[in-house]
């Protein structure tokens, strides 16, 4: 079965999502996310969606369940890279993605990670 | 219908005089067309176009020029449209185009008549419907041009008059200027959406000096934007809010919704920079 | 006319069909990649729906011409239960069930045109369009 792949860098669990999901995928990841999040002990959860273009209501709450159970988990999550005519469909929506932190690109993503824990922004991950 | 397509085999048989008529009449009447074009181009088109005429003829409906016996004077009329609008033309200088060949085509009809009035007035009836109704689709087609092109400049001119500034590392400026409606305001505020992703700002500063009247469309557009590019991952801070559109927005009703406002720019920037982490300082002398 | 184009709505991928070839059909017509956006997630949203609340359906999607104007409308029909109360459907933050709201309201924000017609027992039937 298709699975999104994850990837650990340090501290942090990177998801770059390039596909069209459908909502199965959708929930695979939501799964497969807080697994790897309670295996690992990761702090921080980057989801990039810079390939993205489209992100509807069933994609828009994954991505907030996503953040709800990894702060349960002692986890902050990013969600990086949304495209412009995306954000505007989603304000348009009326979805306004609570508890989300949001960054232009991973790089940005990771200082607001490292931020977000204390540390100073050029801590290695 | 036998009716047309003897017009067809008559277009057929007299094509070469025929063209040589309306070239004439053309030249003859001083048409715009003819002398925009140049004598060559006019040539041809007209040409192409009793080819078509007689094509349509030959697939037998008059009632309208939708079907696809008609495509090829769609198409050689959209040419003509198309290059007169880029050419300066009016859509009704196009459209007297199309009705110039009725002179030399009744002449025609009338010398092949033979004295049958009533086949004659048959003819005549349904030729100059057919022609009217290939004059108003060139009108629309030329409409239609110039508005794509009038629509282009528009955008080419917002793009000139709106830039997107950036002030520092991070930190973008829009400063609108002149009266915003619905659509200025959505165009812009989606090139700033893109610019902000280019140059990957942190902070835009959307300053609103220059703008003397904001309705209420205008400030949810604002509103939209400023929640998109926090979507995005960008914050952003409305500056230059004259009292007058203070009022305005509380007289409507608006809910900023927690969106940073500063009284100028230059306020705005200074936030911005506090926000990035930096500040201003006097050089030791 | 054109033959409208059906896409059946029998499974979970059918709704990215759907997307994909709604947004195949505006790109067609030369949408802003914004406007392309709006009516390819308003149409994910109502296939989804009629999938998990209409018990499955199809999609219907028809180039439009009104003179001058060309539009993109897209139809959503499903043998389904029905909604009974309609105006409570579209407001925002409705929700049946397990928290997923039927995003009507959002989606009808998403188009130019939003035709509903529903009838408990019966099926739903809603139809989007976009002019570009």
């Amino acid at each position: 079965m298709e699975r999104i792949p994850i990837l650990k860098m340090g501290r942090f669990l990177l998801v770059t999502i390039q596909v069209d999901m459908d909502d199965r995928l959708a929930d695979t990841l939501q799964n497969d996310l807080t697994s790897r999040i309670a295996q690992t002990g990761a702090r921080g959860v980057l989801i990039d969606i810079s390939s993205v273009d489209l992100v509807d209501s069933f994609i828009g709450r994954m991505l907030a369940n996503v953040a709800a159970m990894a702060r349960v988990l002692d986890a902050e999550t990013v969600v990086v890279g949304m495209r412009p005519a995306v954000a505007i469909t989603l304000v348009e929506l009326g979805l306004s993605l609570p508890g989300i932190r949001t960054a232009l690109n991973v790089d940005r993503g990771m200082m607001l990670l490292r931020q977000a824990l204390g540390d100073s922004p050029d801590t290695d991950g | 219908m036998p009716q047309n397509t003897n017009l067809s085999a008559l277009l057929a048989q007299h094509e070469g005089d025929l063209l040589s008529e309306w070239l004439r009449e053309q030249a003859s009447s001083g048409s715009r067309t003819m002398r925009v074009l140049g004598e060559k181009d006019a040539r041809e088109q007209s040409a192409r176009l009793i080819a078509a005429l007689r094509t349509g003829l030959a697939s037998g409906g008059t009632e309208s020029i939708d079907g696809s016996g008609w495509e090829q004077a769609r198409e050689v009329l959209s040419g003509v449209s198309r290059d007169g609008a880029q050419t300066g033309l009016t859509p009704g200088e196009t459209a007297l185009f199309v009705l110039s060949l009725k002179r030399p085509l009744f002449a025609l009809l009338r010398r092949e008549a033979g004295g049958d009035a009533d086949a004659l007035g048959e003819d005549m009836w349904t030729t100059t419907m057919l022609l009217d109704r290939l004059a108003v689709y060139t009108t629309e087609v030329a409409q239609r041009t110039r508005d794509e092109i009038i629509q282009r400049q528009q955008a080419e001119m917002l793009e000139l008059s709106t830039p997107v500034v950036k002030l520092w590392e991070g930190i973008l400026a829009l400063p609108l200027i002149g009266t915003l409606d619905s659509r200025r305001t959505q165009i812009v505020m989606e090139s700033l959406l893109e610019r902000i992703v280019e140059t990957g700002a942190d902070i835009a500063i959307i300053d609103i000096t220059g703008v003397p009247t904001v309705d209420t469309l205008v400030a949810q557009h604002l509103i939209k934007t400023v929640n998109a590019a926090r979507l995005m991952g960008t914050e952003c801070i409305i500056s230059g809010i004259r009292p007058q559109i203070a009022q305005t927005i509380v007289h409507l009703g608006v809910d900023l919704q927690g969106v940073v406002t500063k009284a100028t720019l230059a306020d705005a920037f200074a936030l911005a920079l506090a926000k990035s982490g930096r500040s201003v300082g006097n050089v030791a002398r | 006319m054109a033959e409208p184009e059906v896409i059946p709505i029998v499974a979970e991928a059918d709704v990215v069909h759907v997307r994909q070839r709604v947004r195949a059909r505006a790109t067609e017509l030369r949408f802003s990649l914004v406007d392309q956006t709006k009516m390819v997630t308003a149409a994910s949203e109502l296939a989804r729906n009629a999938l998990t609340y209409g018990g499955g359906g199809r999609a219907e999607i028809e180039v439009l011409a009104s003179g001058m104007k060309r539009g993109l409308r897209v139809v959503f029909i499903d043998q389904g239960p029905g909604i009974p109360n309609i105006a409570e459907a579209m407001r925002d933050g409705f929700t049946t069930g397990n928290g997923l709201g039927l995003g009507l309201g959002g989606a009808k924000r998403l188009v130019n045109e939003f035709e509903i017609e529903s009838i408990v027992g019966r099926g739903t039937r809603i139809a989007i369009t976009r002019w570009v």
